[in-house]
């Protein structure tokens, strides 16, 4: 078993970085993510970590070194956030065109104008066309597991797409919680050294990423299209193995008080936990309440939501972020897959906890009302609902 | 389809000169042998590498190598001796 320490949500990130043996790491610091590279500075200086820090000039320039490490078969990680994601943006498509197992801690903060430095969702959920795998950690210990599972899940030979690991800003990043951090012996069994396809290498040139006709290109898609769906797979195996290994339990999908639920509200990140409670104070009351956690944005859990939406009949969408002119990218994307369902429940969107507005258990108990209603009704009214908003001009 | 790398990896090196490009071409440049006083201004401006060097001593002008030429006209534009000329393509 491994150690008890109290620790923020970025040196959580920054252990797991160490404890998975990465070789690079390339990183330019950002609010709330600078703690990653300078605790990673630290185990560098302190002769704990045989690494490379490169500090470079920008986001932009760090994930184009993580890509040129990565290409040359190293293990990559960095962290970023915000704006520094966005300034990453171009290159964050390259890394998994040129199917790169980097893996990026992003502490989730609010994108500018106005510039905010705390938590919403925006940044990674604008990222999820980038050909990232996408985890969101709901407690530093989620952090931490997210990270070494997010090397091998990136890493498998069926797989080989980078993987994004998402944890709240200050909420998390800055939070100081009990972490069990494992032991380098019981990491290194389960995260072998990464062993790459293609290796950039002097003695036997290559070239990657090369020129994409419209003859090939669509076919390079594919292939991208096919690494997702089979990631699938290997998440699931991968968080078995992860129990089996050191008894914390990870699901795509996790549900809570779920079974004869009429409404479930369906969260991501820090503010499931305060679902959850505001679940157990709601059925006190006698209200036939649940929640349900998502752990996986990208591959979407299609399986799990389809399995979730049959047991409900609201189904919630707390969405942390806001895509303009439509509403809450979770609701739409769950709105998708369900689809083609036969029997589906009513489904209502909760914008919600923007730039840090704090997400209180009230705040569920107004979604519930409203969900309650619907029932009552028999039919969705408003479909898209700010929660917690303040009167404006 | 042939099969492709993942990551559009391309294992064997040098690989490109098997791609023509000349063919996205509309019009081409055609020298004037006499005019040609080996100068090789248009060898040095060829952003695609498709002349062939002029050799002074051997009295070699310069070759184009329409196989990758896309008829940009640089080498016309450039050469002191008007020894070049820009013509349409003949399909």
């Amino acid at each position: 078993m491994g150690v008890k320490q109290v620790v923020k949500g970025n040196f959580a990130t920054a252990v797991a970085a160490k404890l998975a043996r990465v070789d690079v790491v390339p990183a330019y610091p950002i609010t709330p993510s600078t703690l990653f590279p300078e605790q990673i500075s630290t185990y560098i200086a302190n002769g704990e970590m045989d690494a490379e820090l490169l500090l470079t000039e920008s986001e932009h320039s760090a994930m184009s070194a993580a890509i040129g490490a990565s290409a040359s078969g190293a293990r990559v990680a960095t962290a970023t956030a915000s704006q520094g994601l966005k300034l990453m943006s171009e290159m964050l498509f390259i890394a998994s065109g040129m199917r790169l197992p980097i893996v990026t801690a992003v502490g989730n903060r609010a994108l500018s104008a106005p510039i905010n430095i705390w938590c919403d969702h925006q940044d990674t959920i604008a990222e999820r066309d980038s050909g990232w795998l996408q985890f969101y950690a709901e407690n530093n210990q989620n952090a931490l597991d997210l990270m070494l599972m997010a090397f091998k899940i990136s890493e498998d030979r069926r797989v080989l797409l980078p993987s994004m690991v998402g944890l709240d800003a200050f909420v998390l990043t800055h939070t100081m919680e009990g972490v069990d951090v494992p032991l380098q012996e019981e990491v290194d069994e389960f995260l072998p050294p990464y062993k790459p396809v293609y290796t950039l290498d002097v003695k036997n040139p290559m070239t990657f990423g090369s020129f994409g006709t419209p003859a090939h290109y669509m076919e390079f898609k594919y292939q991208q299209w096919e690494a997702m769906e089979n990631a699938q797979k290997v998440i699931d195996e991968v968080f078995s193995e992860f129990y089996e290994k050191f008894g914390r339990k990870y699901e795509k999908v996790s549900e809570y008080r779920t079974d004869d639920a009429d409404i479930i509200i369906l969260t991501m990140g820090s503010m499931s936990g305060t679902a959850r409670a505001a679940v157990d104070s709601m059925r006190e009351k006698g209200i036939k309440v649940g929640a349900a956690k998502l752990t996986v944005l990208r591959p979407f859990p299609f399986k799990e939501i389809k399995m979730l939406a049959r047991k409900a009949k609201v189904l919630a969408v707390a969405d942390r972020n806001i895509s303009f002119g439509f509403g809450g990218a979770v609701f739409a994307e769950i709105a998708g897959a369900l689809i083609n369902e036969k029997e589906k429940p009513m489904l209502i969107d909760f914008i919600i906890g923007l730039g840090g507005r704090d997400i209180t258990q009230e705040d569920f108990y107004k979604i519930a009302e409203i969900s309650k209603d619907a029932i009552d009704k028999g039919k969705v009214e408003k479909m898209i609902h700010w929660i917690n908003l303040k009167e404006v001009q | 389809m042939d099969k492709v790398n993942i990551g559009a990896v391309i294992t064997t090196p040098g690989s490109a000169l098997n791609y023509k490009t000349g063919s996205w071409r509309t019009l081409k440049p055609v020298l004037d042998e006499a005019k040609c006083k080996f100068c090789n201004i248009c060898w040095q401006l060829c952003p695609d590498s498709a002349i062939e060097q002029a050799d002074a001593k051997a009295k070699k002008p310069i070759k184009i190598d329409y196989d990758y030429c896309k008829g940009c006209g640089i080498c016309v534009q450039e050469c002191p001796f008007n020894a070049l000329e820009m013509v349409e393509e003949e399909k």
